[in-house]
């Protein structure tokens, strides 16, 4: 037997019941009927006291909606959804929504504690305002009387619209429309609640801002829709992380995200997805349906994703970048894991419309168990792109000989002065390395781990900070099969 | 320290290659062990340090009064017995240094002993670069990684002088060295002899063996020890070949 094959078989023979989000908070909640009809497009609207405008912008989301059909191009094996089944709306009951921390139900705040998320403000990590998302309602967000001296907008999305509605007026759904895709239809429809910013002109937000979603009802889905405008000259750096309970049952993960940079702009965006990846056997498990993109609208702006995908059962995602303006810049840094069960089909879009514009797309897809991996990504450079520049690296990591690992690169180029790179590589981790890291005394384990993070370097980097030592550890953690 | 009785081994899927090798090295005692290609040398050092692949179909192995062969590779090496590699693997992405404190704070952990922090581990990495005059440029690459022949090598005999082991085995560490890289790397791993270390050093050549001198050269032929001797015979090796010893078995 291979050393390989003797960690694989250490990985198959964990249990899932490391997994360390795993718990459940008994807490009330007020939660719509299950079923998806206009009704519930309406009650959701009630519920949040939202104005006219946006029940009309829900309701042609769900007509929209009623006419696609769930996508099934991906390379993804999924038992079918019953989108009637699912409930809609589960808001942890609360009076009238709190005004300060102190208000917050402490059932909830022990929750965040337990996921390591400090939410009062002398326990926060400094120069971390988070924003917490809870099933469907944004329970707390810290920092924001710091950031509001700056002229920085950070709330929940229910805030937004009630306390900043032209601003949500004029960028929501611009960058993906209500119709964009099947799930995107879905989540404009019911979407709950999620996070806003808004960066004011020439600021550059001294903080990171963070969100943590979190799912804890059963049988619940989340969309959650996230909205960050960057004006002229700003910069912010966004850190997103999510959690889940252990539940036999799959459950629906359906977030749309909107990114806007204007002239000389920067956002990067930062995401490490662990939500719960069902057992062993496949069972269980989040799906993760996610429509991420951003504009660059103005010239010489900038969009960064880098995202670390550890969990779900199903990862469908791909983080895009539409480079309108001259001299933008789009670049995508992904690293995903499936092990046991696992299936992620992840990448991105680079569209080239302005003049001078550049991708970059570094993505490392590692396959364990009987994990599969699929990087689909599209580099389009459209007539008017001149001097567009491309560069991709595709890399896959084997453990084992029952995972896979699959590349589909789409590559449309409709002007002559466009240069367009594409790398990929596909390698197991070799008896040799293993070897040669346990003759110096490291465990298979830690060998494993240690050479999977080299393979990573590239997209660790690209993190900040106090993330990339979380997203090391649980690289570890994912590849281990369980927690600790 | 070493004690080898008719070590008998194959590839799990081939023939027997080492047929009954009788070895023992006492503490602070450098052995050569020459012999031509195919001779079995490789598999001995790859037998000895546990790596998988290998079958031992007869004999024993007992390295500081334990059982070596029920040990795995790690815990051989938390031991303190140390590979040198003939051909050093390549991991891309994995810093050398922090790749050597890892590798140290295992065996460290290992001992019961506390773990080197960042700082107090630079000071040992300086005072052990300037024994191999390697520059620190080195460390900050990626393991292996773009190394020339003789940066391998001496990468090799520097993670040695870090992780001082009780026993060295040198997997043809002169192989592929030009005159003075050989000089360096045999200089760095004469200046590693201790009392309470024994090496074991394998080679086809005896050039090695004029910078770094053994107390012990012995001959390794179709699988077996043929001849053992003092230094001299490791010239009289080079003098007439292999076939001498042929005649004397």
């Amino acid at each position: 037997m291979t050393a390989s094959n003797e960690t694989l078989q250490t990985v198959r023979s964990l249990s899932q019941e490391g997994y360390k989000y795993g718990f459940i908070t008994d807490i009330e909640a007020d939660t719509a009927p299950p079923g998806l009809t206009e009704d519930t497009v309406r009650f959701i609207s009630a519920k949040k006291g939202e104005p006219e405008w946006l029940l009309e912008w829900r309701l042609a989301a769900f007509r929209a909606w009623r006419e696609m059909v769930q996508p099934d191009w991906a390379k993804l094996h999924l038992q079918p959804i019953d989108y009637q089944a699912a409930t809609y709306y589960s808001a942890p009951k609360q009076n009238a929504g709190p005004t300060s921390l102190a208000e917050v139900d402490p059932e909830l705040l022990r929750t965040y504690e337990k996921l390591g998320i400090p939410l009062r403000e002398r326990e926060a990590l400094a120069g971390v305002a988070v924003d917490a998302v809870f099933d469907s309602i944004s329970v707390a967000t810290t920092f924001k009387e710091e950031l509001s001296k700056l002229g920085i907008i950070f709330c929940s999305m229910g805030e937004a619209v009630r306390e900043h509605p032209d601003l949500v007026r004029k960028y929501l759904g611009t960058v993906v429309p209500q119709n964009d895709n099947f799930f995107a239809a879905l989540n404009s429809a019911v979407f709950s609640d999620g996070s806003f910013a808004y960066i004011p002109p020439g600021i550059r937000c001294p903080m990171e801002l963070s969100t943590y979603f979190r799912i804890n009802a059963a049988k619940t889905g989340q969309f959650e829709r996230t909205l960050l405008i960057a004006d002229k000259g700003s910069y912010v750096s966004y850190l997103e992380g999510c959690t889940a309970p252990q539940r036999d049952e799959n459950q629906l993960h359906a977030a749309v995200v909107e990114l806007i940079a204007h002239e000389d702009a920067q956002i990067k965006y930062s995401t490490v997805q662990n939500w719960y990846p069902g057992d062993a056997e496949g069972r269980g498990g989040i799906y993760n349906f996610v429509t991420k993109r951003g504009a660059c609208r103005g010239a010489r702006s900038k969009i960064s994703w880098t995202q670390v995908e550890t969990g779900s059962a199903i990862t469908w995602k791909y983080p895009s970048c539409v480079l309108e303006g001259d001299h933008s810049v789009g670049e995508f840094y992904s690293v995903a894991i499936t092990n046991n069960r696992q299936q992620a089909d992840t990448g991105t879009k680079m569209i080239h419309i302005g003049k001078e514009t550049r991708s970059t797309i570094v993505s490392k897809g590692i396959s364990a168990g009987r994990g599969q991996n699929t990087y689909r990504g599209l580099v389009r450079v459209q007539p008017r792109a001149q001097n567009a520049r491309n560069h991709t690296q595709c890399d896959s990591l084997l453990l084992g000989d029952r995972c896979g690992a699959h590349t589909v690169p789409y590559i449309e180029v409709r002007n002559p002065s466009a240069r367009v790179e594409h790398e990929a590589t596909t390698s197991k981790i070799s008896d040799d390395q293993l070897f040669y890291c346990r003759q110096r005394g490291l465990s298979a384990e830690d060998a494993v781990s240690l050479i999977v993070n080299g393979f990573c370097k590239e997209v660790l980097k690209e993190l900040p900070m106090e993330f990339a030592v979380e997203a090391q550890k649980l690289l570890a953690v994912s590849l281990e099969g369980s927690v600790g | 320290m070493l004690e080898i009785n008719n070590l008998h081994a194959r590839p799990t899927e081939g023939r027997e290659i080492l047929r009954g090798i009788d070895l023992a090295v006492g503490a602070g005692e450098v052995h050569a062990i020459m012999g031509p290609n195919g001779s079995g040398k490789s598999t001995l050092a790859a037998v000895l340090a546990g790596r998988e692949g290998y079958e031992v179909t007869e004999g024993a192995v007992t390295y500081l009064g334990r059982d070596l062969l029920t040990m795995e590779a790690d815990e051989r090496a938390r031991e303190g017995l140390f590979l040198a590699f003939q051909y050093p693997v390549e991991i891309p992405g994995v810093n050398n240094m922090y790749f050597l404190r890892t590798a140290i704070n295992a065996q460290r952990r290992h001992r019961g002993e506390p773990e080197l922090d960042a700082g107090q581990f630079l000071r040992i990495v300086r005072a052990k670069l300037k024994l191999l005059n390697i520059g620190e440029d080195l460390l900050q690459r990626a393991v292996n990684v773009g190394f020339s022949g003789g940066e391998k090598k001496r990468n090799e005999i520097f993670q040695m002088a870090m992780l001082e082991p009780r026993l060295a085995i040198l997997d043809e560490t002169d192989s592929g060295l030009d005159i003075d890289a050989l000089k360096l790397v045999a200089r760095g791993v004469d200046q590693q002899r201790a009392s309470d270390r024994a090496i074991v050093m394998i080679t086809h050549y005896q050039r090695l063996l004029e910078y770094v001198e053994p107390d012990r050269v012995h001959v390794l032929q179709g699988g077996r020890i043929v001849q053992s001797g003092d230094k001299t015979l490791a010239l009289e090796v080079e003098r007439r070949g292999y076939g001498i010893v042929e005649d004397a078995a």
